[in-house]
């Protein structure tokens, strides 16, 4: 009994439908499909559920919910969470949903960059303006050093060790960053455009000491240039407010400017496009691909309109099609939550 | 018509057609120019940078904070950078000429 909690990373999981995007739309799915008996998975990029309210205006008022006269964004993700416990969604975090193949048996195998195996007779992609990645700056021969001494994310700490790091940017990441890796490596070095830093003041205060210390360099300017030799850096420009440049020698740099949104793996499964956005149609909002539906901001029909209530009449009449693939041999019949005591069971309430 | 004009990112100037009280950054956008504008004009990403034309620094309202630190995740930030979905077209603005930053990749 207790080592079937030990599930092997590799180990496929089964379920109803596989959502792509934890955001408000991918939220409102799981409730949707589960009012219908389905269960769902959903795997974002993100750490945390609620997509783009969650992670770009969290503390912003949204005025255009239906009876939510203003709510923040995180107040938004924060119900639709509570609104979709009783169906028990399973989330994924932290990881992106890769290579997409149909099995023998009709249904879809999703496999996520972490090595998470999902199988399901439904996809649903709820991606909003795609997944958030890492935004890169705009420098000469960036690629010739991605993965090798350009990183955008800290794995390991310890791969720092003795190396000469230049982190940029003046938000949390690059504050918590700087402080976490000065003890380790070379050097630190900090290049932020201006004297100021959007950070929790208890990491400004930290860096702040160790620069006055001498522990942690401050370079005020913007990145200019890179220098090195087949993928290894050995220095990085910066060039002042005032334009004057200044060389650094570094083995590692590591900036970050907050995440920006791309389509991603999903625009190699073979779907119709219409430039960035998924074609479906306006009945079931299923994609050009039978069993692979498309719900939110990342799909398009004529009149599409780019709202979350657009997106959560998508989710339920998406859910009735949905039904149909997963359970084929059952009728479905259409009830109110009102007065249904077989949907008010589900939603735990008698 | 009241109009702004667009520098691209090859250096061609673009006119385009401006409706009084729609955000610099829609403008551009409903235009079709390469401006991505991700947030929507929440000034809670970096995407609508554009370089103000000299000419015109002055005449703009100035940056405030949250602009100014969410200018912070834009790239070759200089004096002249503004975020666009935070300059409103009014009749002020008539002829008003900007370039759109780099992007990053």
């Amino acid at each position: 009994m207790s080592n079937e909690t030990v599930v092997p990373l590799e180990r496929p999981i089964e379920t109803d439908i596989v959502i792509v995007g934890a955001g408000p739309v991918g939220l409102f799915a799981v409730f949707q499909a589960g009012l219908l008996g389905l269960r769902c998975h959903l795997v974002d990029c993100l750490d945390r559920p609620g997509g783009q309210c969650a992670e770009l205006y969290p503390e912003k008022p949204i005025y255009d919910i239906p009876s939510r006269p203003v709510c923040t964004g995180q107040e938004l993700v924060d119900d639709l969470l509570r609104q979709a416990e009783p169906f028990e969604p399973v989330f994924h975090l932290g990881q992106q949903a890769d290579g997409l193949t149909r099995m023998a048996d009709g249904r879809w195998r999703l496999a996520t960059d972490a090595g998470t195996v999902l199988i399901a007779p439904v996809i649903v992609i709820a991606a909003g303006a795609g997944a958030f990645v890492p935004r890169r700056p705009p420098l000469e021969n960036l690629e010739a050093y991605e993965g090798s001494s350009v990183h955008y994310a800290v794995r390991r700490i310890e791969a720092f060790r003795d190396k000469r790091v230049v982190i940029a940017g003046g938000g949390d990441s690059a504050l918590d960053w700087s402080l976490a890796l000065q003890p380790v490596a070379a050097r630190v070095t900090l290049v932020h455009r201006r004297d100021q830093f959007r950070a929790a003041p208890d990491s400004v205060e930290k860096l702040r000491a160790l620069v006055a210390a001498g522990a942690l360099d401050l370079v005020l300017g913007q990145l200019d240039s890179l220098e090195g030799d087949e993928g290894r850096l050995q220095a990085v420009t910066v060039a002042g407010n005032d334009g004057t440049p200044t060389r650094i020698e570094a083995e590692a740099l590591l900036p970050f400017f907050g995440l920006k949104m791309e389509l991603g793996p999903i625009a190699d499964w073979g779907l119709r496009l219409d430039r960035d956005l998924i074609a479906v149609d306006t009945e079931k909002f299923e994609t050009s691909v039978p069993g692979i539906f498309a719900i939110g901001d990342i799909n398009t029909y004529p009149g599409k309109l780019k709202l979350i209530l657009s997106g959560f009449h998508e989710a339920a009449l998406m859910a009735q099609q949905a039904f149909r693939y997963c359970r084929p041999e059952e009728r479905l019949i259409f009830r109110y939550t009102t007065s249904s005591t077989d949907l008010q069971k589900k939603l735990g309430v008698l | 018509m009241s109009h702004i004009l667009v520098v691209d990112r090859e250096g061609r100037e673009h006119r385009l057609d401006a409706p009084e009280g729609w955000r610099v950054m829609e403008i551009i956008r409903e235009h079709g120019l390469p401006i991505r504008g991700e947030c929507g004009g929440a000034c809670a990403c970096a995407t609508c940078h554009v370089y103000v034309d000299p000419a015109w620094a002055e005449r703009l309202p100035p940056v405030k904070e949250e602009e100014e630190a969410m200018l912070d995740e834009a790239f070759r930030v200089g004096a002249r950078s503004r975020l666009s979905c935070q300059l409103l077209y009014a009749e002020a603005l008539e002829g008003l000429r900007v370039e759109l930053a780099p992007e990053g990749g």
